[in-house]
C-alpha cells in the first residue's frame, strides 16, 4: 500500500473512487426508472445485467472493489484524522461559521449509506446470488419485476430507503465537488462542477425515493 | 464593556490544563482583542497571579505570531484578520468570550495560549526555498518575464503568515492549506520550476511525517485565513503532486 502513503495519494485514490460510484449510481438509477414504465423493459434489463458475463464476472466484482475500497479508505482517513486533531478538544467551537454541516459529517452520511448498502444486499444481491449459484434455480426472464415489487410492499423498508437516499444526498452534496479539487481541479470550471453536481446530488436520490414510493403505493 | 473571559490555563506541556474565568471591566470598544488581553495580564500581575501567556509580535497582522482560537474561531469572529486586528467592538457588553490555544496534535501546547508551531518550520526547510546562486553573480529577476497573472498569484500565495489558523480550523488538523500555499509561490514562477517536483514531495512528506490530518476540503481554512489564501492553492498542489509522481 505504498501509493497510499502519502495524504495525497489517499485523498485522490478517495476522489476516483467516489466518481465511479457516482457514475455506477446514473446507471442504476437509470435501469430502476426503466420499472416504472414498462415491466417487460425491466426484466429484459434485469435480465442482461444479471446474466452478461462482462457485468457479472468484471463489472460487478470491480464494482464491490471500489465499494469497499471507498468506505474501507475512509474509516482509515477519520482514523488518521482523529490522531491528528489530538484528545484534545476545543471548549467551544464554532464549525459552522466556516463550513457546512455535509463537510463536516461525510463519516456519519457515509455510515448510513453503509448501513443501507449492507440492507440492499440482503434484499436484492444475497437472494440473487442463492438464486444463481446456491440453489442454481432456473432462469426466469420474467422475476425481476415481480421480485423488486415484494420489496417495496413494507413501509418499514420503504421509510429505511427513502431516508438512506437522504443521507446519500447529504453525501454527495459535499462529495461531488469535493473530489474534483482532490484531483487538483479548482479553476473557471469550478462553479459548473459545483452546480452540476449540486443538482446531481439532489436530483438522483430523488429518483431513487420517487422509484421506492412508486412501487410502495401502486403495489 | 464588561466581560466574562473563559481562558485555557496550562503551566507547561505535561501539565493537565483547564479553563479558568476571569472578568475584566472598562473594556474600550476601541481596543485591539491583545490590548484587553494586557489589561487582564496587568490585573492578575498587580493581584500576585501568573499572567496568560499568548504569542504576538508585530500586532499589525505581518508576523502570524498571534494565535488565539476565540469564540471557537481561529483569529475570532471577524474575517480576513490576525487576532492582534481584532477590534473589541465586535464583542457586546456582558458577553463571555472563550479564548483557547490552537488545537491539533503537530502544535503541541507549550503554556496556556502558546503552541509550537515548530512543525511548520520543518515544513519549509523541507523545500520551501530555491536554490539561488548569492556568490556575488546574481541575476537580476525582473530579467525573467513572468506574466502579471502568474506573479499576481504567486504574491497572492506568498501572502500566507504561516500563522496555523488553518490548522486549528480545520476539523482533521490539516496543513493543506500552508503547504498548497508555500508549494504556489514557487510553482507559478520561472525560478522555483527547477525544485518544483522535489519541493512538493519532500515538502508533502514532511507534513505527513509532523502527524498533520487528512484534507477533506470542508473550505473551513480558507474562510479563517486571514490573509485570504484560497483553496486553489490546494488544488495546485495536489496537480504538482501528482505530476511529480508519475515522472518518478
Amino acid at each position: 500500500m505504498g501509493i497510499l502513503s502519502s495524504s495525497i495519494a489517499r485523498k485522490v485514490s478517495m476522489a476516483l473512487s467516489a466518481l465511479f460510484l457516482v457514475f455506477f449510481l446514473l446507471i442504476h438509477v437509470s435501469v430502476n426508472l426503466v420499472s416504472v414504465f414498462s415491466e417487460d423493459a425491466f426484466n429484459a434489463a434485469s435480465h442482461f445485467m444479471g446474466t452478461n458475463p462482462l457485468i457479472q464476472f468484471v463489472m460487478q466484482p470491480v464494482l464491490i472493489f471500489g465499494v469497499v475500497f471507498h468506505f474501507v479508505l475512509g474509516f482509515i482517513l477519520e482514523l488518521k484524522n482523529r490522531k491528528a486533531v489530538g484528545v484534545k478538544s476545543y471548549a467551544k467551537n464554532n464549525g459552522a461559521a466556516n463550513s457546512t454541516w455535509m463537510s463536516r459529517n461525510m463519516i456519519y452520511s457515509g455510515l448510513a449509506i453503509l448501513a443501507f448498502i449492507a440492507l440492499h444486499f440482503i434484499d436484492f444481491w444475497l437472494p440473487e446470488i442463492n438464486h444463481k449459484y446456491i440453489e442454481v434455480l432456473p432462469e426466469d426472464p420474467t422475476r425481476y419485476y415481480h421480485e423488486l415489487r415484494e420489496k417495496f410492499v413494507n413501509p418499514i423498508r420503504v421509510g429505511a430507503y427513502v431516508l438512506a437516499f437522504v443521507f446519500l444526498a447529504l453525501h454527495l452534496l459535499h462529495g461531488f465537488q469535493s473530489a474534483f479539487q482532490s484531483m487538483g481541479m479548482n479553476n473557471k470550471y469550478t462553479k459548473c462542477v459545483k452546480n452540476f453536481g449540486k443538482t446531481y446530488a439532489i436530483v438522483i436520490p430523488l429518483l431513487f425515493i420517487f422509484i421506492a414510493l412508486f412501487h410502495h403505493f401502486t403495489h | 464593556m464588561n466581560l466574562t473571559l473563559k481562558i485555557w490555563r496550562q503551566k507547561g506541556p505535561q501539565d493537565k490544563g483547564k479553563m479558568v474565568d476571569y472578568k475584566v471591566n472598562d473594556i474600550s470598544e476601541h481596543m485591539s482583542f491583545l490590548e484587553m488581553m494586557d489589561v487582564l495580564n496587568e490585573q492578575l500581575v498587580n493581584s500576585g497571579e501568573e499572567p496568560v501567556a499568548f504569542d504576538h509580535d508585530c500586532r499589525e497582522g505581518i508576523c502570524g505570531m498571534c494565535s488565539l482560537y476565540i469564540n471557537g474561531e481561529a483569529h475570532g469572529p471577524d474575517r480576513g484578520i490576525t487576532t492582534c486586528q481584532l477590534h473589541m467592538r465586535m464583542f457586546n457588553d456582558g458577553d463571555t468570550i472563550y479564548i483557547e490555544p490552537w488545537r491539533a496534535a503537530a502544535f503541541p501546547v507549550i503554556k496556556d495560549l502558546v503552541v509550537d508551531r515548530t512543525a511548520f518550520e520543518r515544513i519549509q526547510q523541507a523545500g520551501g526555498y530555491i536554490s539561488v546562486n548569492t556568490s556575488g553573480n546574481t541575476q537580476d529577476a525582473n530579467s525573467l518575464p513572468i506574466s502579471k497573472h502568474a506573479a499576481d498569484e504567486a504574491m497572492d500565495a506568498a501572502a500566507c503568515i504561516g500563522c496555523g489558523a488553518c490548522v486549528a480550523t480545520c476539523k482533521n488538523s490539516s496543513a493543506m492549506l500552508f503547504v498548497g500555499a508555500k508549494v504556489s509561490q514557487y510553482a507559478l514562477l520561472p525560478q522555483g520550476k527547477i525544485e518544483a517536483a522535489d519541493r512538493v514531495m519532500n515538502m508533502v512528506h514532511q507534513m505527513d511525517l509532523e502527524g498533520f490530518g487528512n484534507c477533506t476540503n470542508t473550505g473551513a481554512c480558507e474562510i479563517e485565513c486571514p490573509k485570504g489564501i484560497t483553496l486553489v492553492n490546494i488544488a495546485r498542489m495536489n496537480r504538482e503532486f501528482l505530476k511529480a509522481s508519475l515522472k518518478g
